[in-house]
């Protein structure tokens, strides 16, 4: 794993340097360990405030893939690894930037991605790597902070490249806060078709969605999606143990909004490629409310509201309770409730007619319910996990996700904090 | 918002319950991957500081 060595090599490096290590001014990689705060705040140079890396394993199995029209397997497996790295400098007191770097990587198969060719043979695995980076800068005294983002992502047949600027601002009391920002993606989708619709004159065919496959050094033709949203959010302290938060974003989508190649298949027995608007609007809203139980438990709640351009309409409830059986160590059990109507343009396999404008088979835009329960565990000794210092929190976490179309999933995921 | 104006206004020292790292408002970060696969397999997304579409082959 690239996150473990590297944190090796920072924590290597913070442990020979600790005694040379300047306090106030100069690039730290870590500040040492044991050694008392100083009385008084004076500005701090470039150093590295936490780390965090996020491990997951994913996997599911369900009857409806989008590729053969509706019908056959879905089953995908997916591990991701994510890095984060924050360095701060900087008055904590007055003032304090931060840059924060961020490298991802996915890698996955999906069973169903082998019919992109008819014959079964194409590729069903993939990867896609995604760094990111933020600067945020905070004026502590007023209150308020301001930031810039960028990022990318790529796989075989999809890259995008997004940014963002986002500013806050607390309240007079600092019970309250203000947030707002705004993002754009630009997108390409490789069009790569199934293979019946290439035509036989074509000199080279491509018939695999994930690139290791035949083919994969063509030229292959791209359509942009590009994605512009705007997010609001007021966060209320109510009492010393209850607070709420209120969220909206506007978000509006153009381009090639459907992936070539999903399949559909006419009440005729005929089949085509997915055809979808080229443009879609969607405006979420929702609350999280968090409310601290005695002295030992947390309950967290979330509801979200959803409508889209598509008619798709959904309602979303999260609740979660964190028992803390000692100050460092909680387990949380956790509840999800998902359902959503169809898109209007949505019909299961056979059921299109050629004369639609516009039509799909994925059943992410079928009419459904999901479940989503497991249980996470969390530990943040004052010493350091295991005795390790540098390790400043662990979280562990297990859901299990159903639908109402039979798709069924389970994701794990492991977070380690280091400060 | 209608309760803002019935708030406690609380100072730094009252926030001990308030401020513990499970009160965050925000996702955590052992969750990130669970909105992701979810975004991918529902059609609604956002509202929850995290993805509202775009940046990667869902919608």
């Amino acid at each position: 794993m690239i996150g473990f060595s590297l944190l090796c090599r920072l924590n290597v490096s913070a442990q020979t340097k600790q005694d040379s290590l300047p306090q106030t001014t100069g690039i730290s990689l870590f500040k040492p360990i044991g050694q008392p705060e100083p009385s008084e705040y004076h500005p701090r140079g470039l150093h590295i405030d936490e780390i965090n890396l996020v491990s997951s394993y994913y996997w599911q199995n369900g009857d409806h893939s989008a590729v053969t029209g509706g019908i056959g397997t879905e089953k995908v497996t997916d591990i991701s690894n994510g890095l984060d790295l924050k360095m701060v400098w900087g008055d904590p007191k007055v003032k304090q930037n931060s840059l924060t770097v961020g490298i991802g990587f996915d890698h996955h198969t999906s069973a169903s991605a082998a019919y992109v060719n008819l014959s079964g043979a194409s590729n069903t695995g993939g990867s896609r790597i995604y760094p990111s980076i933020d600067w945020t800068t905070e004026n502590i005294k007023r209150g308020s902070s301001f930031g810039i983002g960028a990022y990318y992502s790529g796989e075989y047949n999809y890259q995008s490249l997004g940014a963002d600027v986002h500013f806050s601002q607390k309240t007079a009391d600092k019970n309250g806060e203000f947030t707002a920002k705004v993002q754009a993606y630009f997108d390409q989708v490789k069009m790569i078709y199934p293979s019946e619709f290439i035509p036989q004159s074509t000199s080279t065919v491509v018939t695999s969605a994930s690139g290791t496959g035949e083919g994969h050094k063509a030229n292959i033709p791209s359509s942009p999606r590009n994605t512009y949203s705007a997010s609001l959010g007021y966060s209320q302290v109510i009492n010393s143990r209850m607070q709420v938060m209120f969220l909206v974003d506007g978000v509006a989508q153009n381009g090639y909004l459907g992936l070539p190649f999903h399949r559909v298949y006419f009440n005729t027995g005929k089949d085509t490629i997915e055809h979808l608007p080229s443009s879609r609007f969607k405006l979420p809203v929702g609350v999280r409310l968090n409310y601290f139980l005695g002295d030992n438990i947390i309950l967290r709640s979330y509801y979200r509201y959803y409508r889209d351009s598509w008619g798709v309409k959904s309602n979303t409830v999260g609740l979660e309770t964190a028992i803390k059986l000692t100050p460092f160590f909680s387990i949380s059990p956790f509840y999800r409730y998902y359902d959503q109507t169809a898109a209007k343009y949505f019909a299961p396999y056979e059921a299109h007619s050629p004369t639609d404008e516009y039509y799909t088979s994925n059943y992410e835009y079928a009419q459904f319910h999901a479940n989503f329960y497991g249980v996470g565990f969390r530990v943040a000794p004052p010493k350091g996990v295991f005795g390790w210092q540098n390790l400043h929190d662990l979280e562990l976490r297990y859901g299990h996700y159903s639908q109402t179309t039979d798709l069924v999933s389970n994701v794990v995921s492991l977070s380690l904090g280091f400060k | 918002m209608m309760s803002v104006s019935s708030c406690v206004h609380l100072k730094e020292y009252q926030k001990n319950r308030i401020n513990d790292a499970e009160m965050a408002l925000g996702n955590r970060k052992v969750e990130k991957n669970e909105l992701n696969f979810q975004s991918y397999r529902e059609a609604a997304s956002g509202a929850n500081a995290g993805k509202t579409g775009g940046g990667c082959g869902c919608n």
